[in-house]
């Protein structure tokens, strides 16, 4: 398959809204309920995926013309546990507080199937640009949904974003708290599978 | 010819043939009917201020239960009594102190109704498909989201137009904190802390804290055979044994089991919301195991858990195994035979 002849857009826009990994394939939900109490937490979680998304896709492209189809399997595995490292050495350099905090869930990025499930059906059987453009696009539809997830939390559960204060009344607690968690993604899950029916319905109804 | 004109007229329904007059709307306004008199209690005790935190939660159930039924463009049944008896429950095991407007505390009721309503039931699938206890995750959604505000309890002043009251502990909250001792001291002595606690004379949710007007509900569902004795009698009485065995500070046996069974929520757990048709097992050895399991919980959170109180997550918490036990007991078909595997081997 040449570069050529596949639409970059729209592969950008399918890891954000057509597979977002959370909201629409629901994968990775341990994270997005453990660790996205807080937006700064939640961001930097986000961060690291796109970041080992990004890095893993390039490489596993890259490399793809001289990897034995038999030990594929393993050989990604060494490639995205190479970029967790790389992530989890970073985080504990610049962000210890965060790191402190999500490390336990950064070293689990080894273990996400959509990371894995990228690498396998489409970095490698696919030239760099391609393969880049989808880590980017659902690196960065993790990161929203993590972003969303923990902005929501945050403000309604705390009263606070980053930590600051923002509103003065009383917060509703249970958001926070683990059984809020799923409220928090079951809630927001409902509400951009809402938007994307109604947004669909009105692109068909426009190009009628 | 003339035999099949005769089977033309021949009236073919599906069974069951013959059928009472009890319906949905009949069970549910007779248990409300049979929830008054602990009711009228709370009125009694807590003012005014009860009063408004009912009606708030039986109204918004309703509204909520109302919109969610048009929004969705189903067919309405709010007229069935469900959501108002769930309001009715809900109001009566909220704190009449949250009728508060500095600091404000009047959303709790209604986000509590909602959770209750929209979440706990009609996501489920509405009346029938619920897994928990709609009033109690109403609940413990706002006991745990609102932690302090659940938990101002009001003096009872016995006055119906008293507005202000004084702010104490629960029975139950001096027990954990303070032990037996000190709560007869609060209350005189031993007579007359059973005599508070048995009148609803004590500080409490609304609709929780008179024990014998509620047993006189409860003996009205279980004459009018709404109820069984199975669950209430399995729940109380496996927390009175906790009670008498655990109870007591230091030595086994020593506990008071009385003081237990009728102070926190225990008579009206056991005997209103334990039995919901919905979320409890439907076979009677079912309910026994259901009723000793919410009577073991609740002990094993009021003497060693981290709330006073524990009625509520008990029965939750076997509410989710109410299918669970529904299969494990479920009766041998009548004439079957248990296969024999090691005949089936041989052939």
């Amino acid at each position: 398959m040449s570069s050529s002849n596949i639409n970059l857009k729209e592969l950008f826009l399918n890891g954000i809204v057509k597979e977002n990994t959370i909201f629409k394939l629901a994968l990775s939900l341990c994270p997005s309920i453990a660790v996205t109490n807080n937006l700064k937490n939640g961001v930097f979680m986000g961060a690291a995926v796109l970041f080992v998304q990004l890095m893993v896709n390039i490489t596993i492209s890259l490399i793809r013309n001289i990897i034995q189809p038999k030990v594929r399997l393993p050989i990604f595995m060494l490639v995205i546990s190479g970029w967790v490292t790389v992530t989890q050495l970073l985080m504990a350099a610049f962000v210890p507080d965060v790191y402190s905090k999500v490390g336990l869930y950064i070293a689990l990025i080894v273990a996400f199937a959509s990371i894995l499930a990228r690498a396998e059906m489409f970095a490698s059987k696919n030239s760099i640009v391609p393969s880049m453009v989808d880590g980017l696009g659902m690196g960065i539809g993790f990161l929203f949904a993590l972003t969303v997830i923990s902005f929501f939390r945050e403000l309604v559960g705390k009263g606070s974003l980053w930590g600051y204060a923002i509103i003065n009344t009383k917060p509703l607690l249970i958001l926070i708290l683990p059984a809020g968690g799923f409220f928090a993604v079951g809630i927001l899950m409902a509400l951009f599978n809402w938007i994307n029916a109604r947004y669909a319905a009105k692109a068909a109804a426009g190009s009628h | 010819m003339e035999a099949t004109k005769k089977e033309n007229n021949l009236i073919v329904s599906v069974s069951p043939h013959v059928k009472s007059d009890e319906t949905t709307s009949r069970i549910m306004w007779t248990v409300s009917l049979a929830l008054l008199p602990a009711m009228a209690s709370g009125l009694y005790f807590f003012g005014p201020k009860a009063f408004f935190i009912t009606a708030l939660c039986i109204v918004s159930s309703l509204v909520f239960e109302q919109a969610y039924m048009k929004i969705v463009g189903k067919k309405s049944v709010t007229g069935d009594g469900s959501a108002l008896l769930t309001g009715l429950l809900l109001g009566m095991n909220m704190p009449a102190s949250l009728w508060s407007f500095s600091p404000f505390t009047v959303h709790v009721p209604i986000v509590a109704s909602f959770v209750a309503i929209v979440i706990t039931k009609q996501l489920f699938g509405g009346l029938g498909f619920n897994v928990f206890n709609p009033a109690l995750i109403g609940r413990a959604f706002a006991l745990i989201s609102w932690p302090k505000a659940m938990t101002i309890w009001n003096e009872p002043t016995a006055a119906f137009l008293a507005m202000d009251a004084k702010t104490t502990a629960t029975p139950l909250g001096v027990l954990k904190e303070e032990g037996i001792a000190k709560l007869i001291e609060i209350f005189g002595d031993k007579m007359s802390l059973y005599q508070h606690l048995l009148t609803g004379n004590r500080a409490g949710s609304i609709g929780e804290t008179s024990a014998i007007a509620l047993l006189i509900g409860g003996i009205f569902l279980l004459a009018k055979r709404y109820i069984t004795w199975h669950i209430p009698v399995s729940f109380l009485g496996s927390a009175a044994l906790m009670a008498w065995v655990f109870g007591g500070k230091g030595a086994l046996f020593t506990g008071d089991p009385i003081v237990h069974l009728i102070s926190g929520g225990m008579m009206l757990g056991a005997w209103f919301m334990a039995t919901d048709y919905v979320t409890s097992p439907s076979m009677k050895n079912g309910q026994i195991i259901f009723g000793v399991g919410c009577g073991l919980l609740t002990m094993l959170i009021r003497l060693k858990g981290g709330y006073p109180e524990g009625v509520m997550f008990a029965i939750l918490i076997m509410n989710c195994f109410a299918p669970l036990i529904d299969r494990g007991v479920r009766s041998k078909v009548f004439g079957a035979v248990k296969q024999d595997k090691s005949k089936e081997i041989k052939k």
